[in-house]
């Protein structure tokens, strides 16, 4: 049993003159701390924790890409650089915007900032936390050595990756950027299911990676849409404290509504990131690490026919022969192996894409419908508490009526 | 399974419902500890590490100022929910007004206003002739008449009423902008001198109606046209409700004949209009200059109120048309997003997850439909009334500053009565008997002169109070029936996004 859970470290800047939080500006200020509890033998102890930083786990990860033993394998995506442009394009605002705003509106707002800020925390925890988990769950990846360092070294990782990336990192860069052409050129397939696999995954990705735009713009409007109601709700407040008529409740009510719409609309855009626009983009990244598995398979499934050609010119001209012979053997040997382990992949990659898409869109549904709901509930509330304040007839009558409605 | 394993520390650092005086960032406590203490081989890909489910209900719970904790499930108003409902509110200080006569019939939109028209016009001081306030005017059909530059749009102005003031009980006439503006500069310059505040006619819009000249029929130029259409009964509706107005010959004239002179001098470049941009330069020039001894301190502390009042009205105008901005922008990236997803659910090879993802699409199209009509109404209840506000406050101001001209008037021709006193006091001594009778006269006339500057200026401030005063409430009811409406329009948004969303569930829950 092998298992691996991440804890993170928010920092609270103490030079900052202001109370805003400090935001990390480059992804090595958020640490991580990896905690494994595991019954292997090969480790030493059953439990224990290690400092680590997201740079990391990147080495982590091109150092299983960069293992030839593993290329018939999708290994699992990298996560993503800690993002906190979105946080802190709203800090600037709001620090330009600290004059004109009222007390409470600058309050909600960076009530709204602080939710941001976490939600990016919360998001990438998760993302290392999954990298983390995919890998310590696979029969083959977890026994990895390397994997099994980034787990245990208590040390600072920081000497090690750099060893790593003089002898990987342009390597790595230039396979990639060739990958999706020697997919698509098209080595001759010689079987079916990679055939359709390929021309599957690709035409997928390019849907995917446009879904997922698509949807970062609708979470996007939804905050927009939310931060409207804060600064709304703001000003009907204002209002309300200048007025001395009838309307004086009505506006402070209807400032209350908004304050209460804002916090389900904010709700509504992080619970849509999370189950489908976070769902979207790990499955980009997924297919894109299938899609390298594939290219990885068919280099080899060139090499080998590059390696038929070599022993035919070697029969020729009669010379080399058992070398020849010998790295054709190799090459067939490497890309037989690539097709029966790749095709286990692939297969098995299709099985939990449909699972965790299925998951996901029944919870996103339900918190929609709940959410729709609860904003029913509000407006409703609302409606009859407006009436109250005058008749309480009105108010039973307009119940009533929207109970028909209903 | 996860919330076994769940971190005591988890709640507070719920996405939203931060107590004040958090520290945010404790020194140096554990993070969000993201536990997912599932089985060891993990064979599917679980995104949502502590399920984002459970933890809302307990995030939404855990607001002690929650008034409706209870409420975040049921929606359908049976019994029970709708006692939890009235009884948590404040007791309702049942005043002890006469119930309205009207009863509540099941008509939502206008139910409201006769509801509240009645209660409230009771209290009014002056019960006109009485006649109880019935009469409802509508702006409808617009047609473009003629072509090219010189064309216009006409619209059928109708007017149902049981007024003995009027000879028919219904009625239609054909009018065009330019009458309504005609009507207006003609009741500005009959009352506003007198401190009748006179409903402001919508603005003009070289651009928009040049777009509708040109003949484009685009929905653009729909959109203006009806924009416009909505402005004009709104405020042909508020000029009638001024008691006043109602009875001028004007109004009536405007109302009932089929025929109208056209009103020329509303043009832009006409030279009336050049004459009325001349006075209005006059005007700010003088309102800087004039340094009036405000007596009342009513008048002083409703004109603060005023400036506060223009101030806030701008700014939340100003949010209200972000917010419907934003919502066309949700709607149009939801469409999108439902196209990208249909394409998606076609490369889908996974027949039931396709299937999904299709019907997915098909929501998200549906509700964008929605959120496009929601911001329609978020426009036409909210930002437009606002709009209307931010105008009539200036009318509003614009009567306190005719108040400020009147003062000015009289105490010029005190001064005046002054000089000539001190002018006739002076011939006396120097006795000269003809100048002396024309001084005199002189006097006299200037004497009558400060009465009337004396008794304009109190007329005009005894208008001014009640015509506040009924400004006030005006502005009460109309703020109050038009949230309702708008109350309702997102109510009903609400109720349908559910459906879609309930209806879509199965189809999640079958893919295999």
């Amino acid at each position: 049993m092998l298992k691996a859970t991440l804890k993170t470290k928010r920092l609270h800047s103490t030079q900052s003159v202001s109370d805003t939080p400090h935001l990390p500006q480059l992804s090595r200020e958020v640490k991580f701390t990896v905690h494994t509890k595991t019954t292997l033998s090969s480790f030493q102890k059953p439990e224990f924790s290690v400092p680590r930083q997201h740079e990391d786990f990147i080495w982590l990860h091109d150092t299983l890409v960069e293992t030839e033993d593993y290329a018939g394998l999708i290994i699992p995506p990298a996560p993503p650089k800690p993002d906190f442009e979105g946080p802190r394009e709203k800090m600037h605002k709001l620090g330009e915007g600290e004059a004109t705003m009222t007390k409470e509106e600058y309050t909600k707002m960076k009530q709204e900032l602080e939710a941001e800020y976490l939600a990016v925390f919360k998001k990438t925890v998760q993302v290392h936390e999954i990298f983390l988990q995919r890998l310590s769950s696979h029969p083959i990846l977890n026994k990895d050595r390397n994997f099994q360092i980034f787990l245990e070294y208590d040390q600072d990782l920081s000497v090690r990756r750099k060893n790593a990336k003089e002898m990987f990192g342009g390597f790595f860069k230039n396979m990639v950027k060739s990958a999706d052409e020697v997919l698509i050129s098209g080595v001759k397939e010689v079987d079916d299911f990679f055939e359709q696999e390929k021309t599957f995954l690709l035409d997928y990705y390019s849907k995917i990676k446009d879904s997922t735009a698509k949807a970062e713009k609708m979470t996007r409007s939804h905050k927009n849409i939310a931060d409207d109601y804060i600064r709304i709700s703001a000003t009907l407040n204002s209002l309300s404290s200048d007025d001395s008529t009838a309307n004086k409740k009505h506006l402070e009510k209807m400032s209350d509504l908004f304050e209460k719409l804002r916090k389900v609309e904010g709700r509504v855009a992080s619970d849509q990131e999370l189950k489908l626009t976070e769902l979207l983009r790990y499955y980009m990244r997924d297919i894109q690490a299938a899609k390298d598995l594939l290219y990885r398979r068919a280099r080899a499934l060139a090499d080998y026919e590059n390696s038929n050609k070599a022993l035919d010119k070697a029969r020729l001209k009669s010379k080399d022969i058992p070398q020849a012979e010998e790295h054709q053997q190799q090459c067939l040997q490497k890309f037989d192996k690539l097709s029966e382990s790749g095709k286990k992949e692939l297969t098995s990659f299709k099985g939990r894409r449909v699972v965790a898409f299925r998951k996901n869109l029944i919870e996103m549904a339900e918190l929609e419908i709940k959410h729709a709901k609860v904003r029913s509930s509000i407006q409703l509330y609302y409606i009859c508490f407006i009436m109250c304040t005058n008749e309480l007839q009105y108010a039973w009558g307009i119940c009533k009526i929207l109970c028909e409605q209903i | 399974m996860a919330d076994a394993a769940r971190d005591p520390q988890q709640d507070d650092t719920g996405l939203l419902e931060l107590e004040d005086g958090e520290d945010l960032f404790p020194e140096p406590g554990p993070g969000p500890a993201l536990e997912e203490s599932g089985p060891a081989s993990l064979t599917t890909e679980d995104l949502s590490t502590n399920a984002n489910g459970p933890k809302q209900a307990s995030l939404f719970d855990d607001d002690p100022d929650d008034l409706f904790a209870e409420a975040t499930e049921e929606v359908s108003l049976d019994s029970p929910d709708r006692d939890v409902l009235l009884s948590d509110g404040p007791s309702p200080a049942i005043t002890p007004m006469t119930p309205p006569t009207s009863v509540i019939t099941p008509r939502i939109g206008h139910a409201h206003d006769d509801m509240f028209t009645h209660s409230s016009f009771d209290e009014i001081e002056e019960e006109d002739g009485g006649d109880s306030f019935d009469i409802h005017i509508s702006v409808s059909d617009p047609e473009k008449v003629g072509d090219g530059m010189n064309a216009y749009m006409a619209y059928k102005v109708t007017t149902k009423t049981s007024m003995s003031l009027f000879k028919l009980r219904e009625f239609s006439v054909r009018r065009r902008f330019s009458d309504f503006l005609g009507l207006h500069s003609k009741l500005a310059s009959k009352y506003l001198h007198i401190g009748y505040i006179v409903p402001p006619a919508p603005e003009k819009s070289i651009v928009g109606m040049t777009k509708v000249k040109v003949g484009k029929e685009d929905q653009s130029s729909n959109e203006f046209v009806e924009k416009r259409r909505s402005a004009l009964e709104r405020y042909l509706m508020r000029t009638v409700k001024h008691p006043i107005l109602l009875k001028d010959p004007d109004v009536l004239q405007f109302l009932e004949s089929s025929e109208l002179p056209r009103a020329v001098s509303t043009q832009a470049l006409s030279s009336a209009g050049l004459l009325r941009m001349v006075n209005k330069a006059a005007d700010a020039v003088n309102k800087m200059t004039i340094k009036m001894n405000e007596s009342d301190a009513w008048f002083e502390e409703k004109q603060q109120h005023f400036e506060n009042l223009d101030v806030q009205l701008r700014k939340l105008h100003a949010s209200v048309e972000s917010l419907v901005l934003h919502r066309k922008e949700l709607s149009m990236n939801m469409a999108s997003f439902a196209k990208s997803a249909a394409m998606l659910g076609n490369s889908e090879d996974h027949t039931a997850l396709s299937r999904a993802l299709s019907q997915l699409a098909e929501v998200e199209e549906k509700i964008d439909q929605l959120q496009q009509d929601q911001a329609n109404a978020d426009f036409y209840f909210l930002s437009e009334l606002l709009g209307d506000y931010v105008r009539l406050i200036t009318a509003v101001k614009g009567v306190f500053d005719q108040r400020m001209k009147t003062w000015q008037k009289w105490q010029d021709s005190q001064m005046m009565l002054q000089k000539k006193r001190e002018a006739e006091a002076k011939l006396q001594f120097n006795n000269k008997p003809d100048k002396l009778q024309q001084a005199k006269d002189e006097i006299k006339e200037l004497e009558m002169k400060v009465q009337q500057g004396e008794r304009d200026f109190e007329q005009i401030s005894k208008t001014i109070r009640k015509e506040v005063g009924r400004f006030e409430k005006e502005r009460v009811k109309d703020f109050k029936s038009t949230v309702i409406q708008y109350l309702e329009t997102l109510l009903q948004t609400q109720q349908q996004m559910i459906k879609y969303w309930e209806a879509f569930l199965p189809e999640a829950k079958a893919i295999s």
